[in-house]
């Protein structure tokens, strides 16, 4: 029991939280504005893994950080505008694709990646963001190493979650996102174009989640391998259903979500040998899965998800 | 640019649907390995001639086509219900580790022609489980079952990594982690001498066959295809939605179970977290490429293996990573929607 306060305690286990949750924040709100406009992207794991390839490749050609970041945001937005040709323009299946994205998206990934850096073995590494400290806060005893001892991007996820959340609720752009996700035809005779909303926010949405990937590799690791992202793609699909479609409750849901994967991982360190780490591994997904069981009838889904709009079709 | 419904679709267009999506992959992918700088048809001729250049590549081409004919029928039957079973990697990896768990521990000692049959069974039933938790969740608290079978993959491979790590680990494997070997008799025979080629091919083409008669030419069939087109439509002409959907799930949780239980008893012997280079999410492209139609996905499981097995020694060869064969396959999925679009719209100016 002492050994799970200590964990608590230590202002390490809070820093990791925060680092874990900048990924998880930064696919959560792009997957959410995505969806707020009516279009679920499940491309978002391939897309994810493209921003971490394509970022670490800038920086490793040369660019710096914020370079990077944003070869990622604008690749990202480039396979928005792919999914957004699929879901918007022919009306397809978005499960399927959402499927074909992120399969294409990261196969492509490897391939160029590959392509680029041939040499297996150990894979090459940059020199990524170092934490900030702001003076006289991150002094502060435990709460300045614990809170104030980020990387850039981790500030910049969780001031882009205000933005969004005002965005979205308080400009006259997010009442017609809003509109167009729950009613597009409303939206139309409003005189909003809900294709050109649609396609604004898949695209913004994907830069998100491509920056999403970018910060694994810029940020929290320095080096890019497949399969790096692990599913937090789909995790951010629960996370969204988790927060209602409420960028502030994406920031918590995350927040909440990377403390208790922090808190598995010190928790496999105090406990060793004596429980199989693959089901401390486990409790992420099983937590999203948890989560999707609670709030999925309570959630108030934008009620055109997933519906394709065309002009006079109903 | 606008589109319109089109009145009839013709015949021959639907036929040439998945020809014209494959090469118009081709000719993307083609592009992509022209910018690394090597030769397009040369590349695409040294694929063909690695998938079928030699007897030994043939019969590798058919052994990795085997899985995938059943991971693409596992997809096919749920889409056709609207069913979105992404899970079949994880279901694949429980079908795997069950019959090597059940033959290693219990039944090893059983003749063959008892326990092959029971073993099946045993790794279809465990896909069938990991399957009907999601619709459980689906039907019980209406969770999309696109994210719970995902996220299902992985708490699946990190079981099996955990079983092989522990209770089942293989204590000969020099520290590997590995299960242990099901017994010679689970084995399941060789359809020619010195290759890899098993009776799992023929397995999973009478299954194609079998599904294609039930889809077509049974009430169940008929069922489950209108619980996808239109579930309330469907139960209100009578159509037991929640029984039908809990058949289909078992159906295809099952046949992706087998996939993981043949590439055991067929192929490998033993169970890895390497096992499968991706069979469950191969199978949703070949599904789609077949057009969920279940001869079709024979076909489209032979295309997909020919590329994976063909790419690794055009990779040797010209230095292109053999991950050009999984964008040909991701690209085909995508050009396959749009070609299929296409049957069904025309553009209006």
């Amino acid at each position: 029991m002492s050994a799970i306060f200590d964990i608590i305690a230590s202002a390490g286990l809070w820093a990791a939280v925060m680092r874990i949750a900048t990924p998880l924040i930064l696919g959560t709100l792009g997957a959410l504005l995505s969806e707020r406009s009516g279009v679920l992207n499940l491309g978002i794991e391939g897309i994810m893994t493209f921003g971490a390839m394509i970022g670490w490749l800038t920086v490793y050609h040369g660019g710096d950080l914020w370079t990077g970041f944003l070869a990622a945001a604008f690749a990202g937005a480039l396979f928005g505008f792919l999914h957004a040709v699929l879901t918007v323009t022919l009306g397809l299946s978005q499960h399927v694709a959402g499927l074909g994205v992120t399969l294409f998206a990261s196969s492509f990934s490897y391939y160029v990646f590959r392509l680029v850096v041939p040499v297996a073995g150990t894979p090459p590494t940059i020199k990524p963001f170092q934490p900030i400290s702001i003076s006289g806060i991150s002094d502060l005893p435990f709460i300045g190493p614990a809170f104030f001892t980020q990387t850039s991007p981790t500030y910049l996820a969780i001031f882009l979650a205000f933005v969004l959340t005002y965005l979205i609720f308080r400009t006259p752009l997010g009442l017609a996102i809003r509109m167009t996700g729950e009613n597009p035809h409303a939206a139309e005779a409003q005189g909003i174009n809900p294709i050109v909303m649609r396609y604004g926010a898949v695209m913004a949405g994907s830069a998100l989640m491509a920056m999403a990937g970018a910060f694994l590799t810029l940020s929290a690791f320095n080096s890019f391998f497949p399969t790096m992202v692990q599913g937090r793609g789909w995790i951010c699909i629960a996370l969204v259903v988790f927060a209602s479609w409420r960028p502030e409750r994406a920031l918590l849901g995350a927040l909440l979500f990377a403390f208790f994967d922090g808190f598995q991982l010190r928790l496999q360190t105090v406990l060793g040998g004596a429980v199989p780490y693959q089901l401390f591994l486990m409790i992420p997904y099983l937590l999203s899965i948890a989560a999707l069981a609670l709030m999925a009838r309570r959630a108030r889904v934008p009620q055109a998800l997933m519906q394709p709009y065309r002009r006079g079709e109903r | 640019m606008r589109f319109e419904r089109r009145e009839h679709r013709p015949l021959a267009l639907v036929i040439a649907t998945p020809l014209i999506a494959v090469v118009a992959a081709l000719a993307i992918a083609g592009l992509l390995i022209a910018i690394a700088g090597a030769p397009v048809l040369e590349a695409y001729w040294r694929i063909l001639k690695g998938a079928y250049g030699s007897r030994l590549s043939t019969t590798e081409t058919l052994t990795r086509a085997t899985p995938l004919i059943l991971t693409g029928l596992a997809a096919a039957v749920a889409f056709r219900a609207r069913l979105w079973n992404i899970g079949g990697e994880g279901q694949l990896y429980l079908g795997a580790i069950t019959v090597a768990w059940a033959s290693s521990h219990f039944i090893g000692n059983w003749p063959s022609a008892l326990q092959i049959p029971m073993l099946l069974v045993l790794g279809a039933l465990a896909g069938m489980v990991l399957l009907l938790v999601p619709l459980w969740l689906r039907l019980r608290f209406s969770v999309d079952e696109v994210v719970t079978t995902l996220l299902l993959n992985f708490v699946a491979v990190l079981f099996v990594s955990m079983l092989i790590d522990t209770v089942l680990k293989d204590p000969t494997a020099f520290g590997w982690p590995q299960s242990q070997s099901v017994a010679d008799a689970a084995m399941l025979p060789k359809l020619l001498a010195r290759s890899r080629l098993n009776f799992g091919l023929v397995i999973a083409i009478g299954l194609a066959l079998i599904l294609a008669f039930v889809q077509s030419r049974t009430v169940f069939g008929m069922q489950s295809r209108a619980a996808g087109l239109n579930p309330s439509g469907a139960l209100f002409a009578g159509v037991p939605l929640g029984r039908t959907l809990v058949a289909v799930a078992c159906l295809s949780g099952g046949l992706a179970g087998l996939a993981g239980a043949v590439e055991v008893m067929g192929v490998k012997g033993y169970v890895t977290t390497d096992l499968s280079p991706g069979y469950g999410y191969s199978g949703i492209v070949v599904a789609m490429l077949a057009n969920l139609n279940p001869f079709g996905v024979v076909l489209a499981a032979i295309f997909t293996a020919t590329m994976f097995v063909g790419a690794d020694g055009m990779s040797r060869a010209l230095g292109i990573p053999s991950y050009i064969a999984d964008v040909i396959v991701a690209l085909s999925l995508l050009t396959m929607l749009i070609a299929v679009f296409f049957t069904q719209y025309r553009i209006r100016r």
